[in-house]
């Protein structure tokens, strides 16, 4: 049933050193100037002073921070709204339309708006991801309830479960699936949203500032490096946070297969 | 006086063109403790009779009275075993499935948990408690599917087809243990099933209804003993004799 913990970890560095590889070809390829495509060890070396000089963890925290924030408050409302929306056909027909039009607008169309109504900063690039992230939840959540197996539902109602037993105890859980890749989805494009509003809001903190400001100054080694941390932060909440909560529930029930790697 | 009472049930649906009636004028009563199998060939209506006896479906002609009340809609003194083994909750183990009637019911941790356990042991599957359904085997879900409907204490048990999907040794071994519950539990049961030779092995009284519309053709009591010799000349003379009604 589990497989060694090592061999994904092996594949991961494989694929790692191949990127590094084709990276550092193009580098010395002479294409551009070395100025503007830094070697694999520039890169790092750049990195690690951030991170020496704790610059880093300031950045990575704020932009945590906002994307963590953004994304509770997507979740708080967006979940619910997909779950009526899958169970109540007017709640459908009134969201559905509203939805569907505002879902495909690029969170970063809005960042000019975004501004004027809440000023420059914080509340700009949470809002932005709060208005990414909630879109995937909503449709996942809806599609996900729909789905959920109409026997579980009448085995329920057999046994005397009313509609709000039935909401709880069957159709979350049988939606789950979904929800988790909703909430998968809603992560990355609350990444595109934050780095975003990071770079245009005029916050003075954060790894899409960090970007931004490196241009004045023609650090591309500071602009990989950051690329890399925020890749690389993308790893680790696939890894420890949708992973391990896919293995313990949908996974440990047999609804998914889980995925590794 | 019977248990459970249907005079004159008809259903008729409509679809795009036309009204397509499933079932017309059947009746009939099921006593207490009685096991009555309904046989029929596929699309005869039987499923949909047990829907309406579940409380899925409203007839659109006739009436249903169990233990003298009529009936409409669902209720706790029915429980219901369907053909699928998806019918359990992938989320819950086979004890917390047994569990979710009781819940429903109001019960307290500790007497569900022990009720549970109870009717687990019933079934044989006292030892699989903390398994998820997907650990499960086919026979062995459909177990705990009978366990969780008999669970919070119904005095009907409503079975569609609950062993059609196994493979036939397994589906032996399951037509026995049903037997060895009922005589446990002294429910009154309604088995739909297709399989002639089930519903002799297991029917106190066996309903044949025939399609198009679905229609009440026979009715046949098998007084054999259990347990019943599969092979017996007895045996085969009720199996003929049900068959020559489904011609």
């Amino acid at each position: 049933m589990s497989r060694p913990a090592s061999r994904p970890i092996a594949g991961a560095l494989i694929g790692a050193a191949i990127a590094a590889g084709i990276w550092e070809s193009f580098a010395r390829s002479g294409l551009f100037s070395p100025a503007l495509t830094p070697s694999v060890i520039d890169i790092l070396r750049s990195l690690a002073g951030m991170i020496a000089s704790g610059a880093l963890a300031v950045h990575v925290l704020a932009t945590l921070g906002r994307i963590l924030i953004g994304l509770a408050g997507s979740c708080l409302v967006g979940v619910p709204l997909g779950m009526l929306m899958g169970r109540f056909r007017p709640v459908e027909r009134f969201f559905l339309p509203l939805v569907s039009v505002l879902s495909p607008i690029p969170s970063l169309a809005w960042v000019p708006l975004f501004i004027l109504w809440f000023g420059l900063g914080n509340a700009a690039a949470i809002g932005l991801v709060v208005y990414a992230a909630i879109f995937p939840l909503v449709l996942n959540t809806w599609t996900g309830v729909r789905s959920v197996n109409r026997l579980w539902l009448r085995a329920a109602e057999a046994m005397g479960a009313d509609p709000r037993t039935l909401f709880l105890k069957v159709v979350l859980p049988g939606a789950l699936p979904f929800i988790i890749a909703g909430f998968r989805q809603a992560f990355a494009r609350g990444w595109i949203a934050v780095v975003g509003g990071e770079m245009i809001a005029s916050t003075t903190r954060g790894l899409g500032f960090v970007i931004f400001d490196a241009k004045e100054y023609l650090n591309a080694d500071v602009m990989m490096g950051s690329l890399l941390v925020i890749g690389l932060l993308g790893l680790g909440f696939e890894r420890l946070v949708f992973q391990t909560i896919e293995r313990r529930s949908v996974g440990r029930w047999g609804m998914v297969r889980t995925g590794r790697g | 006086m019977s248990h459970i009472d249907l005079s004159g049930i008809g259903y008729e649906y409509a679809t795009a063109d036309r009204a397509v009636v499933a079932l017309r004028d059947v009746s009939f009563g099921v006593a207490e403790s009685e096991f009555l199998c309904v046989v029929g060939r596929s699309g005869c209506g039987k499923s949909t009779l047990l829907n309406i006896v579940a409380g899925f479906l409203a007839p659109t002609k006739g009436e249903i009275r169990i233990g003298g009340r009529t009936v409409s809609g669902r209720g706790l003194d029915r429980g219901i075993v369907f053909q699928d083994f998806a019918q359990l909750f992938p989320w819950r183990t086979a004890q917390r499935n047994v569990e979710f009637g009781l819940e429903m019911k109001g019960l307290g941790r500790g007497e569900r948990a022990q009720t549970a356990r109870r009717f687990l042991e019933l079934v044989n599957l006292e030892s699989f408690a903390a398994a998820y359904p997907h650990e499960l085997s086919g026979g062995m879900q459909q177990r705990v599917a009978i366990a969780r409907a008999l669970a919070y204490n119904p005095s009907v048990l409503l079975m569609d087809e609950p062993f059609a999907a196994l493979d036939a040794l397994t589906r032996d071994e399951m037509q026995s243990m049903l037997v060895h519950v009922w005589r446990e539990t002294r429910k009154t049961v309604i088995y739909v099933t297709h399989n002639v030779a089930e519903a002799v092995y297991l029917a106190d009284r066996i309903v044949v209804l025939t399609p198009h519309p679905g229609t009440l053709r026979a009715e046949i009591r098998v007084p054999l003993p259990r347990p019943r010799d599969v092979l017996s000349v007895e045996f085969l003379d009720y199996q003929k004799q049900v068959v020559s009604f489904l011609r």
